[in-house]
């Protein structure tokens, strides 16, 4: 393979933004100037290229539920978006609650070879909230992050347990942060719109109950902690305090709660249903606010594929979640104010620190591995297809400003304008 | 009008169109044949996913008395128990050969999948706590027969609004019809958040109850999970039921009315139920004769638009 060179885009160094040349060579970044010339040049004038994308929170959805994704299926779609590493959630059958599936999970996405897939460890056996899951194992096999997600860890002593045993180790907790009494038998926000359709609704303290229980175990045990898709403008407001007391707390949002309310879920359009739900003006509004003045660290896409046949009944009947990965980077530059360093930032440096995983969201460097997103943040489109297997989005026909040009994995150029590079 | 799945949007001229052409099949169905070949040829199929006997037996009284044919579909005894999806059920049965669908389904929105899948005109029976608008016509029409106009009427509300689809439809076709609503129930029977909802609340009957001109007493719905509403069904008959000492408090020409099935001794009196003032049948009767309205509507031909 060639020399690849990135020509005339605006290079996030440690140093800031300069107007550079990138050649790519065997993997790593050779050489950062001007007047580069290679083998292949994707022009980059006007765009931002920077590290690659990662997302902390996906659902492959294998092994086990293959029909609606697949670690390549799933591996395209993020680098169609962007992305060069994929946090891929454990609520698998089996669950990624032992050492051998977290191994299966990162040996099939090293096959496929178009991202790096890092497994996320439950941390209950079976994702079951009654006992520890192999936290030892899990270890072993390199897993830094652990979650139920699709399910709160709702005994606080196990988690307290937990955070205990992972405090040692400076493994973090993931936690799907929806109380259970309060979120039981509800499938929207709770508030004007859930009240005219009749739908039991999830009050925003569902969410706001938890998190704060949870930041009184993190000074506890001192454990590293993370708040999976903030919804409300009062997490928020725990988040920070929680900071501000210095606390080892990191919060995400993902990009559908800073793109809609809770107004989108009027048609019943299934589309528009996930956990934690849309909420409202004000909450969406506060979680753009956050992302924007660091409160909360990151963008977290929840990619959550369910097959068509699932999605096309009544809402109340509908899986939670929706796609996410290819339109994610698009989304946050449309609906929040942030310059290519804060980009970055929350959907690539940020991440990789929280996931603590090497060679992922580090600015660029000569020598540094070249694992590299190209983003031209004033193309104005509006998404109509999608590469991953199922079609559950929301964006379809929303105006968004921003796209991905390039993506770089190891070198290799996986995805061109949005299209997956085979 | 393609399809009819809600009150919301209607306008208090396209409401009192429908309870016009609703008054002239009041007149056909009080004929000796009380039939008219209007939808003859056609086939009307009533798809209620959740058990009915009384709205069910309404529609197909309505489409019969416009001489359409109907056909009829029982979730029981189905291959929706064999594991068929609710998009295979009603593609099926269109293929079979209708012209309109009458839906009735437990989740909020059932209906408007439904017609986006089908591609023919669906009326809503009832979508969870959300639409009912043929009982919304029916109540409307039954206040308006009474009263000549809806315009400046005092309407009270009372009992499970939260889960009511019933509640929902008619507040929307009486604040459209300029009357005044009040939402009256204790506070987990009150919508949770009522700012859009074009009524006043109070938890507070006997405070407002001298006020109505109409008494709209909903049907304790015991099956939706009463018993983590209120505490005891005896402790809300006391507080909201409407009792015959309620009864004898209300204006003398005020009337009231009830969507049934009723609870007597629970939300509403045997004896309050009986008195003619309470015009529960008339209800019952009208609600054939908007549904011949709504049915002619969308099925009738181009002159009704």
């Amino acid at each position: 393979m060639g020399d690849l060179i990135l020509a005339g885009g605006s290079v996030l160094t440690a140093n800031g933004t300069e107007e550079a040349d990138v050649r790519i060579r065997d993997g790593l970044i050779a050489e950062i100037g001007p007047g580069l010339e290679g083998d292949e040049t994707i022009d980059c004038h006007g765009a931002w290229v920077g590290p690659g994308l990662v997302d902390l929170h996906a659902h492959f959805r294998e092994p086990g539920q293959e029909w609606k994704e697949d670690i390549e299926s799933g591996s395209r779609a993020a680098a169609a978006g962007g992305y060069t590493a994929v946090f891929a959630m454990p609520n698998t059958e089996p669950a990624i609650d032992a050492g051998h599936v977290a191994r299966f999970v990162s040996d099939r996405g090293a096959e496929v070879g178009v991202v790096e897939v890092v497994p996320v460890g439950a941390v209950t056996r079976g994702r079951a909230g009654k006992e520890l899951a192999h936290l030892d194992e899990l270890w072993a096999a390199g897993v830094r992050v652990f979650s139920d997600d699709g399910d709160v860890v709702a005994d606080a002593g196990l988690l307290r347990q937990a955070m205990d045993y992972l405090a040692a180790r400076g493994g973090v907790i993931s936690q799907h942060a929806i109380d259970v009494g309060l979120s039981s038998g509800g499938f929207m926000h709770e508030g004007s719109v859930s009240s005219l359709l009749g739908i039991y609704g999830i009050p925003s303290a569902a969410d706001d109950v938890i998190i704060a229980r949870d930041i009184r175990l993190v000074e506890m045990t001192g454990a590293r902690y993370h708040v999976q898709h903030l919804s409300t403008a009062t997490a928020v407001g725990l988040i920070a305090a929680a900071k501000a007391k210095g606390l080892p707390v990191t919060a995400e949002v993902t990009p559908h709660h800073l793109a809609f309310d809770h107004t989108a879920a009027e048609t019943t359009d299934p589309a528009y249903k996930m956990m934690p739900p849309l909420r409202s003006t004000d909450d969406r509004d506060a979680l753009r606010r956050g992302l924007e003045d660091g409160t909360v660290d990151i963008v977290g896409t929840d990619h959550a594929p369910h097959a068509a046949h699932e999605k096309e009944v009544p809402w109340e009947h509908a899986p939670n979640g929706v796609l996410g990965l290819e339109w994610a980077a698009a989304a946050v530059n449309t609906f929040t104010d942030l310059d290519q360093a804060a980009f970055y930032d929350r959907l690539s440096v940020a991440p990789a620190r929280i996931g603590q995983i090497n060679g992922q969201g580090m600015l660029l460097a000569e020598g540094g591995p070249a694992n590299l997103t190209v983003f031209d943040p004033t193309v104005e489109w509006a998404p109509s297809t999608t590469v991953s297997k199922s079609e559950n989005s929301p964006y379809f026909g929303l105006p968004l400003r921003g796209k991905v040009v390039a993506t770089v994995y190891r070198g290799r150029v996986t995805s061109r304008d949005g299209i997956p590079v085979d | 009008m393609n399809h009819f799945l809600t009150i919301d949007g209607l306008t208090a001229d396209d409401l009192n169109g429908l309870l016009d052409d609703a008054d002239e099949f009041v007149e056909v169905l009080h004929r000796p044949i009380p039939k008219v070949p209007a939808l003859r040829g056609k086939t009307v199929a009533t798809m209620f996913f959740e058990p009915s006997t009384r709205t069910k037996m309404s529609f197909e009284k309505a489409a019969k008395a416009l001489s359409a044919d109907t056909m009829s579909f029982s979730p029981g005894t189905s291959s929706l128990s064999k594991g068929e999806s609710l998009k295979d059920t009603v593609l099926t049965v269109k293929a079979m050969g209708t012209d309109a669908m009458v839906v009735r389904h437990k989740a909020t929105g059932a209906p408007w999948r439904i017609a986006e899948w089908i591609q023919q005109p669906v009326l809503n029976a009832g979508d969870g706590a959300h639409q009912h608008p043929t009982q919304a016509l029916l109540d409307a029409l039954t206040i308006r027969q009474h009263f000549g106009t809806l315009n400046g009427l005092k309407i009270g509300i009372v009992g499970d609004i939260r889960h009511s689809r019933v509640a929902r439809s008619d507040i929307q076709a009486f604040a459209t019809l300029g009357a005044e609503v009040t939402m009256v129930a204790p506070r987990t029977l009150l919508p949770v958040d009522s700012l859009d909802f074009r009524a006043a609340a109070t938890e507070d009957l006997d405070e407002v109850l001298t006020d109505f001109d109409v008494v709209y007493v909903l049907r304790v719905q015991a099956e939706r999970g009463g018993a983590s509403v209120f505490p005891s069904l005896s402790e809300y008959t006391g507080r909201y039921g409407i009792t015959k000492g309620r009864f004898a408090r209300l204006k003398p020409e005020a009337i009231v009315l009830h969507p049934g099935p009723m609870n007597r001794g629970v939300e509403i009196e045997g004896a309050v139920a009986d008195d003619p003032r309470a015009l529960i049948l008339d209800q019952v009767f009208n609600g054939v004769a908007v549904r011949m309205a709504v049915l002619f509507r969308l099925l009738g031909g181009e002159h009704h638009g």
